[in-house]
């Protein structure tokens, strides 16, 4: 039962195998997916109180962990339902896509519920994988051959970090003799001033660094958002992230406070230069995508925030915020992926007029970019003012200021998004239909983004919760 | 300063039935109803604020009307509402401002009515939200909230230059609220965590924290207010504004920045207040004489009433740092003067620029002979703009200069040109208006609604001008009671240097 979730993916995936054998399958396949979205929802939904522990160990099923399978459920259900077709991704290969996707999630759900070093490994290689493999398989509408571009780029730096994230393993394990979590955490708690475990810690913590976009491990963002297909965007800009940041969690509680203002100073560098290089290059982007993928880089840095506090209370709260970040990021990939007629790239000029052509994309669009900006009474707002508050609260003032800096950069690059949807004409740009589905996911959007941003509580009690369980 | 907790909800309901109001908004058909429904909303606002005025007790500086619950418990962040002297004129001035909102665009706004008037409604609860909230995330929470609201009246239904005026105005006022955002927090750690606003009065603080936090407030507020040399994105924004958008800036939003030095700035940081009080001061004369010279130099009769504005906010804050009971009364009263006056004015010209389509002063002259009703209304206006007496500014300027007096003649002789030049620019204005050339004959006068709609401004600009002591008795204990905060600060801290 503990292994119910995974087994129905294992399942789910069979199927689509199967699937894939015929030819143009797509809308089949993608039937299937959403069939297997709604239903990981409710296993995981339903077992959410599961507990227990398989594999010898190696595979830990707690709070913490269905916790964050909920999450990744519900933003495969949503990237899923964003638009109604899958455009700018050939029909021919369109099954094997959502297989792949099956497939990544399946990783990331493992990936939250590793227990060990090893197990923690396969799984992140399960999910990046089939994800290296999403990105190219975009049709090429420019000539230029962008996708290849992008893959390469995401593989390469997905390679590099991952073996640095496997060399800090092994000094993890040749300190400690084990690469049980629950072993190693009260070995290098005793390893206080112990420069190698510490740069251990680090280079594992790398691997999530690339993962969540963290500069200096950013390179592959914007590239990898411009030239992948709309849905892939929205994909890999919002669900990877939710598990990259709860192993970040998992493994930041190795460190012993008392040891870490070390590696305290490197995130607080990390979060800084992030959020600077993320706004100020988000500036200048014309094309949404890759303006949100810098969007991106800059609050992976604010994530940063909470997880430097190194307690419960910081890491709930960066729990919250990049929860808080999947839903906001989606409301503005379901304005891309709709506007986008062909599955071509949208630029900020394709949504001119937008609150003429489709006033209820214009207002999800609204929503989203005023949410990923900070403004109440949207989550973004509570969000990032938990954050800042508990890093004020750790005595980091001049973090703090740099930070409140950052949203009022942040604010002009949003803003002018929205000035385009609402200010300016039409011209001779198509109005866009809205599906029923898609209607149904932007008003859900819409109501989860103000409901949490209003009424925070209960989200963040059980992430303080799920922390309890592995802290 | 304590809170008296009210069994009732009336604070709420007056934040919450405008927002409500929006949400049955969004589902009723056919723009006329829509029209209507906005105006009962607005209308049945009005009227409940009534309530405020004959339950207010004029007799204590306490927080009257409270509500006070947990909202975020995580957080410590409270749902807690309060009234008293310093805001009641406010939210009533607001509540009584809406309907005319919503009757001065019955006809300006022809396109997407529904979302206009969902825009108001919402301005209206995130308004009432500022001047209510005690507890300093939900304060935070309303005076933000307001910028999307303000942003697409403009942006969506304003004039030619809509882009740049809707954009310079969000960015001034979003970069100005950061750092207050830091300085809530640092007060919440320095107050065993608590969000509680009474709770952050008269703390003692050390003179270099109450100096920065006093320095984050400055930048939030004076660039809500607008102080000299932050004031220039108003200007912009009066002028694309649509009417209606105009007559919200100028009567409420300009006020939650004297607001936010009344509320916050004196009494939670009263040293830091009190030393950097003369530079306050300098700034007010720098925009008293600056907003009176350049209104003397516009042609285009939006702009005009803006600069004046920021000689009359600048009259405002000059009341404020006098930090003497006149002073402060005055800025107070002065405070809903230009509430009801700007208001009416930029009603006024939204009116006209339906008939002529032009703001200029030249494409309106003479029209003492063809619109009698419409000069006399903005006869009447302008002299109470301009301070005359009998009408309500007379008041408000009056006391101010008193106070200004009583603490330094030098500042105070530097306000006087201030009072001449609003004269200049309001005469020329009517001059112009009123008699030059022959007068249009294709346009029409007033109609009934607009008169409707201007008439209770009238009443007003009377009231306070022949009768102000009603107006005065309700601030008078909270203004005696802030003062002596900020006097307070100044023994406590001597004792503790001895």
């Amino acid at each position: 039962m503990l292994f119910l979730p995974e087994l129905f993916l294992l399942g789910g995936s069979l199927v689509l195998f199967f699937v894939t054998l015929g030819e143009d399958k797509g809308t089949l396949a993608k039937n299937i997916t959403i069939a297997i979205g709604l239903g990981l929802t409710i296993l995981c939904a339903w077992g959410i109180n599961n507990s227990g522990t398989m594999f010898f160990g190696a595979y830990a099923v707690d709070f913490y962990s269905q916790f964050f399978k909920l999450v990744i459920a519900l933003g495969l259900t949503f990237v899923l339902l964003l638009a109604p077709d899958l455009k700018g991704v050939n029909t021919k290969i369109q099954a094997e896509y959502y297989l792949f996707m099956v497939l990544s999630v399946l990783g990331l759900v493992m990936l939250v519920s590793s227990a060990e070093l090893l197990t923690l490994f396969v799984a992140l290689e399960l999910s990046s994988f089939a994800l290296y493999l999403m990105v190219p398989m975009r049709d090429d509408t420019t000539g230029e051959r962008k996708q290849m571009e992008a893959a390469i780029k995401y593989i390469m730096f997905g390679v590099i970090s991952t073996g640095t994230m496997l060399f800090g393993m092994s000094y993890l394990f040749g300190l400690t003799g084990t690469t049980y979590f629950i072993e190693l955490l009260p070995a290098l708690q005793g390893m206080v001033g112990n420069p190698v475990a510490l740069l251990a810690v680090l280079m594992v913590l790398v691997g999530f660094f690339y993962k969540l976009g963290i500069f200096p491990f950013h390179f592959w963002v914007p590239d990898v958002y411009e030239g992948s297909a709309n849905a892939t965007t929205s994909f890999i800009a919002t669900v990877p992230k939710i598990a990259a940041v709860a192993i970040m969690i998992r493994i930041m509680t190795l460190v012993n406070p008392a040891d870490s203002s070390w590696l305290v100073l490197i995130l607080m560098i990390a979060a800084v230069a992030s959020m600077f290089y993320g706004n100020l290059a988000a500036l200048v982007q014309t094309d949404i995508k890759r303006m949100l993928g810098f969007s991106g880089i800059a609050h992976a840095g604010f994530v940063l925030l909470g997880l430097l506090a190194m307690d419960e209370l910081g890491y709930a709260r960066a729990t919250f915020y990049i929860i808080g970040y999947l839903l906001m990021n989606l409301a503005c990939f379901l304005v891309v992926c709709n506007v986008s007629v062909q599955g071509e790239n949208v630029s900020r000029d394709d949504l001119k007029g937008l609150y003429k052509r489709s006033p209820f994309l214009a207002l999800v669009l609204l929503v989203g970019m005023f949410a990923l900006a900070g403004i109440p009474p949207f989550v973004g707002f509570i969000g990032k003012f938990m954050l800042l508050t508990s890093a004020l609260q750790a005595d980091h003032l001049i973090l703090v200021i740099l930070a409140a800096l950052n949203t009022a950069i942040a604010i002009f690059y949003y803003l002018s998004v929205v000035r385009v949807a609402f200010t300016s004409d039409p011209e001779d740009r198509p109005d866009v239909e809205v599906g029923a589905s898609t209607w149904a996911v932007g008003m859900i959007l819409m109501v989860v983004i103000v409901y949490m941003g209003i009424a925070p509580n209960q989200i963040l009690t059980m992430a303080s919760q799920a922390m309890k369980v592995i802290m | 300063m304590e809170l008296i907790i009210s069994g009732g909800h009336l604070l709420s309901w007056l934040i919450f039935i405008p927002l409500i109001g929006a949400g049955l908004l969004f589902f009723t058909p056919g723009e006329e109803n829509q029209r209507r429904l906005a105006f009962v909303v607005t209308s049945v606002n009005a009227l409940l604020s009534l309530k405020l005025w004959s339950g207010f007790d004029a007799a204590t500086a306490a927080l009257q009307f409270g509500e006070r619950f947990a909202w975020i418990p995580s957080l410590n962040i409270e749902y807690a509402l309060g009234l008293d002297g310093i805001s009641i004129l406010l939210v009533m001035l607001t509540t009584f401002i809406m309907p005319l909102c919503v009757l001065g665009s019955w006809t300006y706004i022809s396109k997407r009515v529904k979302e206009f008037m969902i825009c108001l409604l919402v301005m209206e609860t995130a308004m009432i939200g500022v001047f209510c909230a005690m507890d300093f995330v939900l304060f935070y929470v309303f005076w933000e909230m307001m910028l999307i609201p303000m942003y697409l009246l403009i942006g969506v239904w304003g004039g030619a230059r809509r882009k740049y005026a809707s954009v310079k105005f969000f960015l001034y006022t979003l970069a100005g609220s950061v750092m207050l955002l830091v300085a809530i927090i640092a007060l919440y750690l320095a107050n065993d965590h608590s969000w509680f606003i009474p709770d952050m009065m008269g703390k003692g603080y050390s003179m270099s924290f109450q100096v920065w936090v006093f320095l984050a407030f400055f930048l939030a507020f004076a660039i809500k207010v607008p102080m000299f040399p932050f004031h220039t994105w108003l200007p912009a924004a009066h002028v694309e504004a649509p009417g209606a958008g105009s007559v919200i800036l100028a009567s409420v939003l300009l006020k939650m920045g004297t607001y936010g030095f009344l509320r916050f700035g004196l009494p939670i940081t009263p040293q830091a207040t009190l030393a950097l009080a003369p530079y306050m001061l300098w700034l007010s004369i720098a925009g008293i004489l600056y907003g009176g010279f350049t209104a003397l130099a516009q042609s285009d009769m939006k702009k005009l009433i803006a600069y004046s504005s920021v000689g009359h906010m600048g009259f405002v804050t000059l009341g404020i740092f006098v930090l003497n009971t006149s002073g402060v009364e005055g800025a107070l009263i002065q405070m809903v003067n230009h509430g009801i006056t700007t208001g009416a004015l930029f009603l006024m010209i939204g009116m006209i620029y339906e008939r002529t389509h032009s703001r200029e002063i030249k494409d309106h002259s003479g029209l003492a002979y063809t619109l009698p009703i419409f000069v006399s209304f903005l006869t009447i206006f302008a002299l109470s703009s301009l301070g005359f007496p009998g009408t309500n500014s007379f008041i408000g300027e009056f006391l101010i200069l008193v106070g200004a007096f009583s603490h330094n003649k030098i500042i105070a002789g530097f306000a006087i040109p201030g009072a001449v030049l609003a004269a200049a620019y309001m005469l020329r204005l009517l001059q112009h208006v009123l008699f030059k050339g022959k007068g249009r004959t294709d346009i029409s006068d007033l109609n009934f609604r607009e008169c409707v709609t201007l008439a209770p401004l009238l009443i007003l600009v009377f009231w306070i001008g022949l009768a102000p002591e009603p107006f005065m008795n309700v601030m008078h204990t909270s203004v005696e009671f802030l003062l002596n905060q900020v006097n307070a600060s100044q023994a406590v801290a001597a004792l503790a240097g001895q």
